[in-house]
Protein backbone atom coordinates (compact mmCIF):
# COMPACT_ATOMS: atom_id res chain seq x y z
CA UNK A 1 0.00 0.00 0.00
CA UNK A 2 2.86 2.28 0.57
CA UNK A 3 4.75 2.07 -2.52
CA UNK A 4 1.66 2.62 -4.30
CA UNK A 5 0.91 5.19 -2.43
CA UNK A 6 3.76 7.06 -2.74
CA UNK A 7 3.64 6.10 -6.57
CA UNK A 8 0.56 7.99 -6.87
CA UNK A 9 1.84 11.02 -5.55
CA UNK A 10 4.93 11.03 -7.24
CA UNK A 11 2.59 10.59 -10.15
CA UNK A 12 0.65 13.81 -9.26
CA UNK A 13 4.45 15.60 -9.32
CA UNK A 14 5.01 14.04 -12.61
CA UNK A 15 1.83 15.75 -13.97
CA UNK A 16 1.97 18.57 -12.10
CA UNK A 17 5.86 19.53 -14.23
CA UNK A 18 4.78 17.99 -17.33
CA UNK A 19 1.70 19.21 -18.60
CA UNK A 20 0.54 21.52 -15.37
CA UNK A 21 3.34 23.34 -14.30
CA UNK A 22 3.03 26.52 -15.79
CA UNK A 23 6.12 28.15 -14.46
CA UNK A 24 7.74 25.96 -17.37
CA UNK A 25 5.73 27.51 -19.96
CA UNK A 26 6.39 30.72 -21.98
CA UNK A 27 3.02 32.79 -21.27
CA UNK A 28 3.83 35.63 -23.29
CA UNK A 29 2.81 33.99 -26.61
CA UNK A 30 -0.15 31.99 -25.32
CA UNK A 31 -3.50 32.68 -26.60
CA UNK A 32 -5.45 31.93 -23.16
CA UNK A 33 -8.81 32.35 -25.32
CA UNK A 34 -8.93 28.15 -25.59
CA UNK A 35 -9.39 28.14 -21.57
CA UNK A 36 -11.92 30.75 -21.31
CA UNK A 37 -14.15 30.20 -18.08
CA UNK A 38 -16.62 32.76 -18.52
CA UNK A 39 -18.47 30.25 -21.31
CA UNK A 40 -18.45 27.22 -19.25
CA UNK A 41 -21.00 26.22 -16.61
CA UNK A 42 -19.46 25.79 -13.55
CA UNK A 43 -22.35 25.63 -11.24
CA UNK A 44 -22.19 21.83 -10.31
CA UNK A 45 -18.22 22.04 -9.99
CA UNK A 46 -16.33 22.35 -7.24
CA UNK A 47 -13.64 24.76 -7.74
CA UNK A 48 -13.39 26.10 -4.00
CA UNK A 49 -9.68 23.98 -3.89
CA UNK A 50 -7.83 25.36 -6.01
CA UNK A 51 -4.35 26.88 -4.91
CA UNK A 52 -1.39 26.54 -6.87
CA UNK A 53 0.77 25.75 -3.97
CA UNK A 54 2.85 28.43 -5.10
CA UNK A 55 2.39 31.64 -4.75
CA UNK A 56 4.68 32.79 -7.10
CA UNK A 57 3.34 31.01 -9.63
CA UNK A 58 -0.06 32.46 -8.98
CA UNK A 59 1.50 35.97 -9.61
CA UNK A 60 2.48 34.83 -12.98
CA UNK A 61 -0.85 33.21 -14.41
CA UNK A 62 -2.54 37.04 -12.55
CA UNK A 63 -0.56 38.36 -15.04
CA UNK A 64 -1.38 36.32 -17.90
CA UNK A 65 -4.92 36.75 -17.52
CA UNK A 66 -5.60 33.91 -15.99
CA UNK A 67 -8.68 33.57 -14.26
CA UNK A 68 -9.54 31.86 -10.43
CA UNK A 69 -9.18 28.33 -11.55
CA UNK A 70 -6.05 28.86 -14.07
CA UNK A 71 -5.41 25.03 -15.03
CA UNK A 72 -5.76 23.02 -17.80
CA UNK A 73 -9.57 22.96 -18.26
CA UNK A 74 -10.87 19.77 -20.33
CA UNK A 75 -13.30 20.30 -23.12
CA UNK A 76 -15.98 19.87 -20.21
CA UNK A 77 -14.61 22.95 -18.42
CA UNK A 78 -13.27 20.25 -15.18
CA UNK A 79 -9.86 21.91 -14.34
CA UNK A 80 -7.27 18.84 -13.28
CA UNK A 81 -5.71 20.30 -10.11
CA UNK A 82 -3.38 18.37 -7.92
CA UNK A 83 -1.69 21.01 -6.19
CA UNK A 84 -3.44 20.57 -3.48
CA UNK A 85 -3.48 17.07 -1.50
CA UNK A 86 -6.51 15.77 -0.26
CA UNK A 87 -5.87 13.08 2.47
CA UNK A 88 -9.35 11.88 3.33
CA UNK A 89 -9.77 11.27 -0.37
CA UNK A 90 -6.41 9.68 -0.76
CA UNK A 91 -7.41 7.55 2.09
CA UNK A 92 -10.70 6.29 1.10
CA UNK A 93 -9.44 5.62 -2.18
CA UNK A 94 -6.61 3.35 -1.02
CA UNK A 95 -9.09 1.49 1.18
CA UNK A 96 -11.45 0.63 -1.36
CA UNK A 97 -11.74 -2.63 -3.73
CA UNK A 98 -10.12 -1.97 -7.78
CA UNK A 99 -10.38 -3.67 -10.84
CA UNK A 100 -6.44 -3.55 -10.99
CA UNK A 101 -3.94 -5.46 -9.31
CA UNK A 102 -1.24 -3.38 -7.57
CA UNK A 103 2.28 -4.66 -6.94
CA UNK A 104 4.92 -1.84 -6.08
CA UNK A 105 4.95 0.09 -9.64
CA UNK A 106 3.44 -2.74 -11.74
CA UNK A 107 -0.46 -2.26 -12.39
CA UNK A 108 -2.05 -5.60 -13.61
CA UNK A 109 -5.57 -6.05 -15.28
CA UNK A 110 -7.99 -8.17 -13.68
CA UNK A 111 -11.45 -10.11 -15.19
CA UNK A 112 -14.52 -7.26 -15.41
CA UNK A 113 -17.59 -9.40 -15.23
CA UNK A 114 -20.36 -6.42 -15.22
CA UNK A 115 -23.87 -7.70 -15.57
CA UNK A 116 -26.47 -4.51 -16.78
CA UNK A 117 -30.02 -5.00 -17.21
CA UNK A 118 -30.31 -4.08 -20.91
CA UNK A 119 -27.27 -5.56 -22.00
CA UNK A 120 -26.88 -8.77 -20.23
CA UNK A 121 -23.56 -10.14 -19.03
CA UNK A 122 -19.84 -9.00 -20.17
CA UNK A 123 -16.55 -10.57 -19.79
CA UNK A 124 -13.43 -8.43 -20.29
CA UNK A 125 -10.16 -7.42 -18.89
CA UNK A 126 -9.61 -4.30 -16.92
CA UNK A 127 -6.86 -3.83 -19.45
CA UNK A 128 -9.72 -2.54 -22.33
CA UNK A 129 -9.72 0.73 -19.79
CA UNK A 130 -5.76 1.75 -20.35
CA UNK A 131 -6.00 3.04 -16.53
CA UNK A 132 -3.51 5.71 -15.82
CA UNK A 133 -1.14 6.00 -12.87
CA UNK A 134 -4.44 7.04 -10.40
CA UNK A 135 -6.52 3.55 -11.61
CA UNK A 136 -8.85 6.19 -13.91
CA UNK A 137 -9.08 5.26 -17.09
CA UNK A 138 -8.23 6.89 -20.46
CA UNK A 139 -10.31 5.15 -22.80
CA UNK A 140 -13.98 3.85 -22.30
CA UNK A 141 -15.68 0.17 -23.23
CA UNK A 142 -18.88 -0.56 -23.65
CA UNK A 143 -19.87 2.07 -21.65
CA UNK A 144 -17.93 1.25 -18.44
CA UNK A 145 -15.25 3.73 -17.35
CA UNK A 146 -12.75 3.28 -14.36
CA UNK A 147 -13.01 6.00 -12.00
CA UNK A 148 -9.72 5.38 -9.23
CA UNK A 149 -9.93 1.91 -9.86
CA UNK A 150 -13.45 1.40 -9.80
CA UNK A 151 -15.69 0.42 -12.38
CA UNK A 152 -18.34 2.92 -13.55
CA UNK A 153 -21.44 2.70 -16.14
CA UNK A 154 -22.06 5.61 -18.32
CA UNK A 155 -26.13 6.02 -17.79
CA UNK A 156 -26.47 7.55 -21.27
CA UNK A 157 -26.92 4.84 -23.49
CA UNK A 158 -26.50 6.95 -26.24
CA UNK A 159 -23.06 6.99 -25.54
CA UNK A 160 -20.57 4.71 -27.78
CA UNK A 161 -20.82 0.77 -27.09
CA UNK A 162 -17.08 0.30 -28.61
CA UNK A 163 -13.72 0.89 -27.23
CA UNK A 164 -13.57 4.73 -27.41
CA UNK A 165 -10.40 7.12 -26.66
CA UNK A 166 -11.30 9.30 -23.82
CA UNK A 167 -8.14 10.83 -22.71
CA UNK A 168 -6.11 11.40 -19.48
CA UNK A 169 -7.96 13.19 -16.77
CA UNK A 170 -11.44 13.08 -18.82
CA UNK A 171 -13.10 11.02 -15.89
CA UNK A 172 -13.85 13.39 -13.06
CA UNK A 173 -16.20 13.85 -9.88
CA UNK A 174 -18.34 17.31 -9.38
CA UNK A 175 -20.47 17.23 -6.68
CA UNK A 176 -24.24 17.72 -6.57
CA UNK A 177 -26.77 18.10 -3.81
CA UNK A 178 -29.07 15.50 -4.02
CA UNK A 179 -32.95 15.27 -2.78
CA UNK A 180 -32.10 15.54 1.28
CA UNK A 181 -30.01 18.47 0.39
CA UNK A 182 -26.43 16.79 1.17
CA UNK A 183 -23.63 16.80 -0.82
CA UNK A 184 -23.38 13.60 -3.88
CA UNK A 185 -19.84 13.33 -5.55
CA UNK A 186 -20.96 12.42 -9.33
CA UNK A 187 -18.46 11.13 -11.45
CA UNK A 188 -18.77 12.50 -15.23
CA UNK A 189 -16.72 11.13 -18.66
CA UNK A 190 -16.27 14.05 -21.05
CA UNK A 191 -16.16 12.64 -24.09
CA UNK A 192 -15.52 14.80 -27.75
CA UNK A 193 -16.62 17.86 -25.35
CA UNK A 194 -19.61 16.85 -23.49
CA UNK A 195 -20.19 15.44 -20.35
CA UNK A 196 -21.51 12.33 -19.40
CA UNK A 197 -22.87 11.46 -15.92
CA UNK A 198 -21.57 7.72 -14.22
CA UNK A 199 -23.87 5.64 -12.38
CA UNK A 200 -22.48 5.09 -8.70
CA UNK A 201 -20.28 2.02 -7.81
CA UNK A 202 -21.88 -1.48 -8.25
CA UNK A 203 -22.33 -2.00 -4.20
CA UNK A 204 -24.64 -3.72 -2.35
CA UNK A 205 -24.21 -1.55 0.77
CA UNK A 206 -27.76 0.27 0.09
CA UNK A 207 -25.44 3.12 -0.84
CA UNK A 208 -23.94 3.65 2.80
CA UNK A 209 -21.05 4.20 1.04
CA UNK A 210 -21.54 6.41 -1.43
CA UNK A 211 -22.98 3.17 -3.67
CA UNK A 212 -25.76 1.15 -4.07
CA UNK A 213 -28.19 -0.29 -6.35
CA UNK A 214 -27.28 0.46 -10.14
CA UNK A 215 -28.22 -0.52 -13.96
CA UNK A 216 -25.35 -2.66 -13.41
CA UNK A 217 -23.99 -5.37 -11.35
CA UNK A 218 -19.96 -5.81 -10.96
CA UNK A 219 -19.27 -9.52 -10.34
CA UNK A 220 -15.58 -8.60 -11.43
CA UNK A 221 -12.91 -10.83 -10.37
CA UNK A 222 -11.69 -7.74 -8.21
CA UNK A 223 -8.53 -6.80 -6.18
CA UNK A 224 -10.47 -7.68 -2.86
CA UNK A 225 -11.99 -11.25 -4.68
CA UNK A 226 -8.90 -12.31 -6.41
CA UNK A 227 -6.75 -11.88 -3.02
CA UNK A 228 -9.68 -14.00 -0.96
CA UNK A 229 -9.15 -16.56 -3.69
CA UNK A 230 -5.03 -16.50 -3.48
CA UNK A 231 -5.34 -16.78 0.42
CA UNK A 232 -8.09 -19.48 0.10
CA UNK A 233 -5.78 -21.66 -2.46
CA UNK A 234 -2.75 -20.59 0.03
CA UNK A 235 -4.75 -21.88 2.96
CA UNK A 236 -5.70 -25.13 1.61
CA UNK A 237 -2.47 -26.02 -0.03
CA UNK A 238 -0.54 -25.49 3.42
CA UNK A 239 -3.31 -27.70 5.70
CA UNK A 240 -3.61 -30.43 2.93
CA UNK A 241 0.15 -30.68 2.69
CA UNK A 242 0.50 -30.79 6.71
CA UNK A 243 -2.39 -32.85 6.81
CA UNK A 244 -0.92 -35.21 4.82
CA UNK A 245 2.38 -35.08 7.06
CA UNK A 246 0.09 -36.15 10.32
CA UNK A 247 -1.36 -38.85 8.16
CA UNK A 248 2.07 -40.43 6.91
CA UNK A 249 3.86 -39.91 10.66
CA UNK A 250 1.31 -39.28 13.39
CA UNK A 251 4.02 -40.15 15.69
CA UNK A 252 6.26 -37.96 14.73
CA UNK A 253 7.32 -34.27 16.13
CA UNK A 254 5.82 -31.38 13.73
CA UNK A 255 8.21 -29.73 11.86
CA UNK A 256 8.70 -26.72 9.90
CA UNK A 257 5.27 -24.88 9.36
CA UNK A 258 3.35 -27.85 11.12
CA UNK A 259 4.53 -26.98 14.23
CA UNK A 260 3.80 -23.05 13.64
CA UNK A 261 -0.12 -23.99 12.58
CA UNK A 262 0.04 -26.42 14.83
CA UNK A 263 0.50 -23.90 18.32
CA UNK A 264 -2.18 -21.84 16.35
CA UNK A 265 -4.68 -24.95 15.80
CA UNK A 266 -4.29 -26.09 19.51
CA UNK A 267 -4.77 -22.44 20.85
CA UNK A 268 -8.22 -22.44 18.92
CA UNK A 269 -9.02 -25.63 19.78
CA UNK A 270 -7.77 -25.16 23.89
CA UNK A 271 -9.34 -21.54 24.49
CA UNK A 272 -12.12 -21.28 22.22
CA UNK A 273 -13.47 -24.69 20.70
CA UNK A 274 -13.71 -26.34 24.47
CA UNK A 275 -14.43 -24.01 26.88
CA UNK A 276 -16.91 -22.76 24.99
CA UNK A 277 -18.64 -25.21 22.94
CA UNK A 278 -19.22 -27.85 25.69
CA UNK A 279 -19.53 -31.70 25.26
CA UNK A 280 -20.59 -30.80 21.21
CA UNK A 281 -17.50 -29.21 20.44
CA UNK A 282 -15.92 -31.25 17.70
CA UNK A 283 -19.35 -30.52 15.15
CA UNK A 284 -18.31 -27.28 15.43
CA UNK A 285 -14.65 -26.87 15.46
CA UNK A 286 -13.98 -27.17 11.28
CA UNK A 287 -16.17 -24.06 10.85
CA UNK A 288 -14.40 -22.12 13.98
CA UNK A 289 -11.21 -22.85 12.72
CA UNK A 290 -12.00 -21.79 9.00
CA UNK A 291 -13.12 -18.86 10.25
CA UNK A 292 -9.78 -18.12 12.24
CA UNK A 293 -7.64 -19.10 9.54
CA UNK A 294 -9.35 -17.02 6.83
CA UNK A 295 -9.90 -13.83 8.72
CA UNK A 296 -6.19 -14.18 10.30
CA UNK A 297 -4.90 -14.95 6.56
CA UNK A 298 -6.40 -11.81 4.99
CA UNK A 299 -5.20 -9.79 7.89
CA UNK A 300 -1.93 -10.61 7.53
CA UNK A 301 -2.08 -10.61 3.69
CA UNK A 302 -3.61 -6.86 4.09
CA UNK A 303 -0.65 -5.97 6.42
CA UNK A 304 1.82 -6.78 2.98
CA UNK A 305 3.40 -3.04 1.88
CA UNK A 306 3.92 -3.08 -1.70
CA UNK A 307 1.46 -6.36 -2.63
CA UNK A 308 -1.65 -4.62 -3.56
CA UNK A 309 -2.68 -3.15 -0.50
CA UNK A 310 -5.20 -5.43 -0.02
CA UNK A 311 -7.77 -4.48 2.32
CA UNK A 312 -10.07 -7.83 2.67
CA UNK A 313 -11.39 -7.92 6.12
CA UNK A 314 -11.62 -3.81 6.17
CA UNK A 315 -14.19 -4.07 3.57
CA UNK A 316 -17.64 -4.41 4.81
CA UNK A 317 -19.44 -6.90 2.51
CA UNK A 318 -16.95 -9.26 3.07
CA UNK A 319 -17.21 -9.06 7.20
CA UNK A 320 -20.75 -9.11 6.50
CA UNK A 321 -21.02 -12.39 4.78
CA UNK A 322 -18.72 -13.69 7.55
CA UNK A 323 -20.87 -12.15 9.98
CA UNK A 324 -24.01 -13.90 7.80
CA UNK A 325 -22.46 -17.38 8.17
CA UNK A 326 -21.88 -16.95 12.05
CA UNK A 327 -25.31 -15.78 12.22
CA UNK A 328 -26.71 -19.06 10.33
CA UNK A 329 -24.59 -21.12 12.54
CA UNK A 330 -25.83 -20.00 15.77
CA UNK A 331 -29.36 -19.87 14.97
CA UNK A 332 -29.55 -22.91 13.04
CA UNK A 333 -28.00 -24.69 15.98
CA UNK A 334 -29.93 -23.15 18.28
CA UNK A 335 -31.64 -25.65 20.39
CA UNK A 336 -35.51 -25.10 21.93
CA UNK A 337 -34.21 -23.91 25.33
CA UNK A 338 -32.16 -20.94 23.02
CA UNK A 339 -35.53 -19.97 21.64
CA UNK A 340 -37.32 -20.36 24.65
CA UNK A 341 -34.96 -17.91 25.73
CA UNK A 342 -35.50 -15.72 23.50
CA UNK A 343 -39.34 -15.27 23.13
CA UNK A 344 -40.26 -16.41 26.71
CA UNK A 345 -37.93 -16.63 29.09
CA UNK A 346 -38.49 -18.13 31.95
CA UNK A 347 -38.56 -17.33 35.96
CA UNK A 348 -39.34 -13.73 35.62
CA UNK A 349 -42.38 -12.22 35.75
CA UNK A 350 -44.65 -11.92 32.61
CA UNK A 351 -45.14 -7.71 32.75
CA UNK A 352 -40.97 -8.17 32.43
CA UNK A 353 -40.70 -10.30 29.64
CA UNK A 354 -42.68 -7.76 27.37
CA UNK A 355 -39.48 -5.81 27.90
CA UNK A 356 -36.99 -8.55 27.82
CA UNK A 357 -38.19 -10.38 24.65
CA UNK A 358 -38.11 -7.57 22.44
CA UNK A 359 -34.12 -6.50 23.49
CA UNK A 360 -33.57 -10.27 23.05
CA UNK A 361 -35.09 -10.70 19.79
CA UNK A 362 -33.19 -7.22 18.58
CA UNK A 363 -30.08 -9.07 19.88
CA UNK A 364 -30.29 -12.33 17.54
CA UNK A 365 -29.60 -9.83 15.25
CA UNK A 366 -27.22 -6.97 16.79
CA UNK A 367 -24.88 -10.03 17.63
CA UNK A 368 -24.02 -10.41 13.84
CA UNK A 369 -24.14 -7.11 13.40
CA UNK A 370 -21.34 -6.56 15.77
CA UNK A 371 -19.50 -9.34 14.54
CA UNK A 372 -19.38 -7.41 11.15
CA UNK A 373 -18.40 -4.37 12.32
CA UNK A 374 -15.99 -4.61 14.66
CA UNK A 375 -13.66 -6.72 12.08
CA UNK A 376 -14.76 -4.08 9.36
CA UNK A 377 -13.41 -1.05 12.10
CA UNK A 378 -10.34 -2.22 13.41
CA UNK A 379 -8.91 -3.35 9.80
CA UNK A 380 -10.00 -0.45 8.11
CA UNK A 381 -8.84 1.70 10.99
CA UNK A 382 -5.39 0.38 10.66
CA UNK A 383 -5.45 0.78 7.14
CA UNK A 384 -6.32 4.35 7.15
CA UNK A 385 -4.05 5.36 9.88
CA UNK A 386 -0.90 4.13 7.92
CA UNK A 387 -2.27 5.72 4.94
CA UNK A 388 -2.80 9.11 6.97
CA UNK A 389 0.34 8.88 8.48
CA UNK A 390 2.32 8.67 5.06
CA UNK A 391 0.05 11.50 3.89
CA UNK A 392 1.44 13.36 6.83
CA UNK A 393 4.84 13.60 3.93
CA UNK A 394 2.39 15.45 1.54
CA UNK A 395 0.55 17.82 3.80
CA UNK A 396 3.74 19.13 5.53
CA UNK A 397 5.90 19.02 2.50
CA UNK A 398 3.17 20.83 1.01
CA UNK A 399 2.40 18.15 -2.06
CA UNK A 400 6.19 18.80 -3.53
CA UNK A 401 6.56 22.75 -3.25
CA UNK A 402 8.88 21.95 0.22
CA UNK A 403 10.88 19.19 -0.14
CA UNK A 404 12.97 19.70 3.21
CA UNK A 405 9.81 19.59 4.90
CA UNK A 406 9.10 16.52 3.35
CA UNK A 407 12.31 14.85 3.78
CA UNK A 408 12.23 15.88 7.27
CA UNK A 409 8.66 14.38 8.09
CA UNK A 410 9.61 11.48 6.01
CA UNK A 411 11.73 10.59 8.54
CA UNK A 412 8.98 10.72 11.75
CA UNK A 413 6.13 9.21 9.47
CA UNK A 414 8.32 6.41 8.52
CA UNK A 415 8.62 5.86 12.31
CA UNK A 416 5.18 5.95 13.55
CA UNK A 417 4.05 3.73 10.20
CA UNK A 418 6.85 1.10 11.17
CA UNK A 419 4.97 1.70 15.29
CA UNK A 420 1.83 1.42 13.72
CA UNK A 421 2.17 -1.81 11.55
CA UNK A 422 3.61 -3.54 15.01
CA UNK A 423 0.23 -2.28 16.22
CA UNK A 424 -1.59 -4.00 13.65
CA UNK A 425 -0.05 -7.00 13.24
CA UNK A 426 -1.53 -7.70 16.87
CA UNK A 427 -4.52 -6.10 16.02
CA UNK A 428 -4.92 -9.03 12.67
CA UNK A 429 -4.31 -11.81 15.52
CA UNK A 430 -6.70 -10.15 18.37
CA UNK A 431 -9.48 -9.43 15.20
CA UNK A 432 -9.45 -12.94 14.06
CA UNK A 433 -8.95 -14.48 17.88
CA UNK A 434 -11.82 -12.11 18.95
CA UNK A 435 -14.60 -12.87 15.80
CA UNK A 436 -13.71 -16.36 16.28
CA UNK A 437 -13.99 -16.51 20.61
CA UNK A 438 -17.84 -14.26 20.19
CA UNK A 439 -19.11 -16.75 17.39
CA UNK A 440 -17.96 -19.66 19.53
CA UNK A 441 -19.63 -18.13 22.74
CA UNK A 442 -22.85 -17.47 20.39
CA UNK A 443 -22.89 -21.10 19.55
CA UNK A 444 -22.28 -22.35 22.79
CA UNK A 445 -25.12 -20.17 23.97
CA UNK A 446 -27.42 -21.43 21.82
CA UNK A 447 -26.48 -25.01 21.89
CA UNK A 448 -26.59 -25.57 25.91
CA UNK A 449 -28.69 -27.69 27.57
CA UNK A 450 -30.74 -26.03 30.42
CA UNK A 451 -31.77 -28.70 32.81
CA UNK A 452 -32.56 -27.04 35.76
CA UNK A 453 -34.73 -23.66 36.82
CA UNK B 1 -21.68 21.88 10.55
CA UNK B 2 -23.57 18.43 11.05
CA UNK B 3 -20.13 16.86 9.96
CA UNK B 4 -18.35 18.49 13.18
CA UNK B 5 -21.52 17.39 15.47
CA UNK B 6 -21.05 13.75 14.12
CA UNK B 7 -16.87 14.07 15.19
CA UNK B 8 -18.13 15.10 18.67
CA UNK B 9 -20.53 11.84 18.48
CA UNK B 10 -17.39 9.68 17.66
CA UNK B 11 -15.58 11.24 20.61
CA UNK B 12 -18.25 10.67 23.49
CA UNK B 13 -18.64 6.59 21.99
CA UNK B 14 -14.77 6.47 22.07
CA UNK B 15 -14.38 7.82 25.94
CA UNK B 16 -17.51 5.64 27.49
CA UNK B 17 -15.89 2.06 24.99
CA UNK B 18 -12.50 3.78 26.88
CA UNK B 19 -13.77 3.66 29.91
CA UNK B 20 -15.41 0.56 29.82
CA UNK B 21 -11.95 -1.33 28.44
CA UNK B 22 -9.87 0.32 30.80
CA UNK B 23 -12.20 -1.12 33.86
CA UNK B 24 -11.78 -4.69 32.38
CA UNK B 25 -7.44 -4.01 32.14
CA UNK B 26 -7.80 -3.05 35.29
CA UNK B 27 -10.23 -5.65 36.95
CA UNK B 28 -7.68 -8.43 34.85
CA UNK B 29 -4.77 -6.98 35.92
CA UNK B 30 -6.01 -7.45 39.91
CA UNK B 31 -6.97 -10.66 39.19
CA UNK B 32 -3.59 -11.98 37.70
CA UNK B 33 -1.99 -10.65 40.35
CA UNK B 34 -4.94 -12.39 42.77
CA UNK B 35 -4.50 -15.95 40.94
CA UNK B 36 -1.34 -15.74 38.67
CA UNK B 37 -2.31 -19.33 37.51
CA UNK B 38 -5.23 -18.55 35.83
CA UNK B 39 -4.05 -16.07 33.82
CA UNK B 40 -4.81 -17.85 30.91
CA UNK B 41 -8.44 -17.88 31.45
CA UNK B 42 -8.82 -14.57 32.52
CA UNK B 43 -6.61 -13.62 29.51
CA UNK B 44 -9.31 -14.68 27.14
CA UNK B 45 -12.18 -13.81 28.73
CA UNK B 46 -10.47 -9.89 29.38
CA UNK B 47 -10.12 -10.24 25.23
CA UNK B 48 -13.80 -11.29 24.42
CA UNK B 49 -15.16 -8.26 27.31
CA UNK B 50 -13.26 -5.96 25.78
CA UNK B 51 -14.28 -6.78 22.34
CA UNK B 52 -18.25 -6.99 23.53
CA UNK B 53 -17.57 -2.80 24.91
CA UNK B 54 -16.00 -1.79 21.31
CA UNK B 55 -18.77 -3.37 19.52
CA UNK B 56 -21.00 -0.79 21.11
CA UNK B 57 -18.25 2.05 20.67
CA UNK B 58 -17.90 0.83 16.86
CA UNK B 59 -21.56 0.62 16.51
CA UNK B 60 -22.00 4.68 17.69
CA UNK B 61 -19.27 5.73 15.28
CA UNK B 62 -20.41 4.01 12.60
CA UNK B 63 -23.90 5.63 12.99
CA UNK B 64 -22.02 9.25 13.36
CA UNK B 65 -20.75 8.66 9.96
CA UNK B 66 -24.08 8.33 8.74
CA UNK B 67 -26.45 10.12 10.03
Amino acid sequence: MLLAFAQQNGGHKGHDHSGHNHSGHNHSGHNHSGHDHSGHDHSGHDHSGHNHGNKGKGASHDGHGHKAGAGHANACGYVHDNSVFNPGKVAFHHISDQNIYSIGPWHFPLPCIPYSTDKGLDFFSSSKFAADTHGTSTKAYKRYVLYEGAMRRIKDSSFPQEQVDIGQHNVFTTSRKDAKGKERAVVNVCYNGKSYECDNKSTADFGLFGGGFTSFYDFSITKNVFTMILIAFLLGLLFISIAKKYKKNPKAAPSGAQGFMETMFVFIQDEVCKPFLGPKWEKYTPFLMALFFFILGLNLFGQVPFFGGSNVTGNLAVTAVLAIFAFFVVNFSGNGDYWKHIFWMPGIPAWVKTVVTPVEFAGVFIKPITLMLRLFGNITAGHMVIVIFVGLIFIFGENGANPTAAWGTSIASMALTLFMMAIELLVAFIQAFVFTILTASYIGASTEEHHAH
Amino acid sequence: MTGSLAAIGAGLAVIGAAIGIGNIGAAAMEAIARQPEAVGDIRANMILMAALVEGAALIAILLSFFV
